[in-house]
């Protein structure tokens, strides 16, 4: 009695009823993929908003204005250990807004060291672009200067950047994203075309390289000029919105947060630990995020794992059937010479091949199913997913299995015989 | 009669029984089904066991064939104590010691004659090439070379009787057991039964049948009847190691 004889066997028993068969193996198939699938799923997602943070710029600090009430809600999910300082609410004094002042004194090498550029950033609010007779509302203009686009990872795919001495000068260009491109200008070049914004004239230099929307927000619906020439004609010259930091490397990010916070607090004059600006970090940032879309995976895969036990009970049941239905055939085997071993054998490779065929055909469908994009995610299929689904069905199989086989196996001959 | 009793007999018998008892249920409810049966059957005999139903001569059968355990009392097979083997010894003996014929056939639905002949040899260890030339030894001593093919509801109940003695037969096992074999067959089958089980005794096969029919104990060499489970008759119709009866009427 060897085992290719039990496989034979175990293989007539579940080809005998193909159709019981092949739903218990579905049950199996369906939590096998769903692990597999829902996993990577999770895994997608993380790893596309990690590619939009990264979008948003590597080694970057943001350096926001924060006010007494303001600061405390807009944290929100941003606020990660060490991320932002906003969240204090406490009375202040006087608070101070960003100036350029402060973006100048943030470029000391001596003091920071960690400081690999700084642009100060303003926003000029509703600003109307228009074309000839094509005209489009701008989400955000932005007046800075040209470390800007290596800072926040915005290259430009047609034309040039601006340089310093644009900004010296003031000259009145832009670089506009896809989205203004296409809505201005159409299939026509935009280079040097000069188009009005707000009434004032501004020359397309260059296009922006396509960015992507980023959820809610169309990051290609952007327009870059020299910060002066903003301030003048759009903005004022008043505070600055933001100032942008990039450090030297990303193993530098956290001491040039310490630097940034030390210059700012000895310029704003805060003692207690209630300043009037925000830094955020964007790698603690990507961090707090990896944690929760963490979180978000093994809560899918948990779910999932739930279908995956299930499709083991639906294995019990139909081996405790089959065991029942066939007392009688494992009476004459056991009559004819059967030892416990071979019944034992037999009725826990048929589970396991149930299980196993199940996993196996799971795993083929998630990795197809993987091939599409699912609500907007493109799945990553984690290979320890996989391993572990099919690790966990094959044991299913004769956990769940073993039950009904011990069973079988320790029928009496003549009890199983009289069995109808 | 004379010749068998003036045979010198072999030391060990085939099967040895002695003050076997079979008890069910509990308290008020215990039918004493066996009450102490004592039998020696010698190599080469062919016994029929007569008794009408409720008799205990299934009982009896199940525990020559080791389907069952005896409540008290002895039991050897060749002279193995059978009381003392563990199951997996059992499963063995039942394997290559006993062949079992059923009054209900008890082939393996779905699968041929020829792989339910083939099948005690699976248990037993036996190569592929080998088995299948044992198993379709044994389907032609049975007549069934054409059906080897055939699936059990393929075939006639006189058919499936004879797949189910080759399968008892193709171990070549010491002891065949036959209980009510004809009890479920036509006339016309239960005279090919019959004369299978006939030959095989002139092979010098040892064959022990239940049967509640006079034309099927008539066949054999010993006929022991039983009533309310013990020993009332036990007589001799041809000698041990001589041809069964009805065969040496049929060449006659």
């Amino acid at each position: 009695m060897n085992q290719i004889e039990i496989l034979r066997f175990a293989l007539r028993g579940l080809l005998a009823n193909k159709m019981r068969s092949a739903l218990t193996t579905l049950g199996i198939l369906i939590g096998v993929a769903a692990v597999i699938m829902l996993v990577a799923v999770g895994e997608g997602s993380s790893q596309s908003i990690q590619q939009n943070i990264q979008r948003l710029g590597a080694n970057t600090l943001t350096i926001s204005p924060s006010f007494s009430g303001g600061g405390g809600g807009g944290g929100g999910a941003m606020r990660g250990p060490g991320g932002g300082g906003g969240a204090n609410t406490g009375p202040r004094t006087q608070a101070r807004q960003l100036s350029l002042a402060d973006a100048k004194a943030l470029t000391d090498k001596t003091l920071a060291p960690s400081v690999k550029s700084v642009s100060p950033v303003v926003n000029a609010s509703s600003s109307t672009a228009t074309y000839g007779a094509a005209s489009h509302s701008v989400a955000q203009f932005v007046g800075t200067y040209p470390s800007y686009f290596e800072a926040v990872n915005k290259p430009v795919a047609k034309g040039t950047y601006f340089f310093n001495d644009d900004v010296l000068a003031a000259r009145k260009v832009v670089v506009l994203g896809q989205t203004v491109v296409e809505e201005l200008f159409g299939a026509v070049d935009p280079i040097g075309k000069q188009i009005s914004v707000s009434g004032v004239p501004f020359t397309v230099v260059g296009v922006l390289k396509e960015a992507g929307s980023t959820g809610m927000q169309d990051a290609d619906d952007i327009a870059i000029a020299p910060l002066p020439a903003v301030q003048q004609s759009l903005s004022g010259f008043g505070s600055l919105g933001q100032i942008v930091v990039q450090a030297t490397g990303a193993g530098t990010t956290t001491s040039a947060q310490a630097e940034v916070t030390a210059i700012l607090n000895q310029r704003h004059g805060i003692t207690n630990n209630n300043p009037d600006y925000r830094v955020l970090n964007q790698a603690t940032l990507q961090e707090t995020v990896s944690e929760a879309t963490g979180t978000f995976t093994v809560l899918l895969g948990a779910v999932a794992a739930i279908s995956l036990l299930v499709g083991g009970i639906g294995i019990t049941n139909i081996m405790l059937v089959t065991v029942t239905e066939r007392t009688r055939e494992i009476g004459i085997r056991k009559a004819i010479g059967a030892p416990r071993s071979a019944i034992l054998g037999q009725f826990l490779m048929e589970a396991t091949l149930l299980s196993l065929v199940g996993g196996l055909s799971g795993v083929l469908v998630a990795f197809v199913g993987t091939r599409f994009t699912i609500a907007g995610i493109e799945p990553v299929l984690v290979p320890s997913s996989v391993v572990l689904a099919l690790g966990v069905s094959l044991g299913i199989g004769l956990f769940f299995g073993s039950y009904p086989a011990n069973r079988a196996a320790k029928l009496r001959p003549i009890q199983a015989l009289r069995h109808e | 009669m004379t010749a068998a009793g003036l045979r010198v007999v072999e030391p060990v018998p085939v099967l040895r029984v002695r003050d076997l008892v079979k008890e069910y249920g509990e308290g008020d409810a215990r039918v004493r089904a066996l009450r102490g049966i004592s039998l020696d059957v010698q190599q080469g005999d062919y016994v029929a066991i007569m008794g009408a139903s409720g008799s205990g001569k299934s009982t009896l059968m199940n525990i020559l064939g080791c389907l069952d355990v005896p409540t008290s009392g002895t039991y050897l097979i060749d002279g193995t104590d059978v009381g003392l083997l563990n199951e997996h010894q059992l499963a063995i003996l039942r394997n290559r010691r006993v062949g079992f014929v059923f009054q209900s056939f008890n082939l393996i639905p779905r699968m041929s004659a020829l792989a339910n002949v083939e099948l005690p040899l699976v248990y037993g260890g036996v190569g592929q090439a080998e088995r299948r030339a044992r198993a379709l030894a044994a389907l032609e001593q049975v007549g069934l070379t054409d059906r080897v093919h055939h699936e059990p509801n393929q075939l006639s109940g006189g058919q499936q009787q004879r797949v189910a003695v080759a399968r008892a037969l193709v171990t070549a096992p010491a002891l065949l057991l036959a209980d009510e074999p004809t009890g479920n067959l036509d006339t016309a089958s239960t005279g090919d039964v019959l004369e299978i089980m006939d030959r095989l005794s002139a092979t010098g096969r040892t064959i022990v049948l239940i049967t509640h029919e006079d034309d099927v104990a008539a066949h054999a060499k010993r006929v022991i009847r039983l009533v309310d489970g013990e020993i009332v008759a036990d007589r001799r119709q041809a000698p041990v190691d001589g041809p069964p009866p009805r065969l040496v009427e049929a060449t006659t």
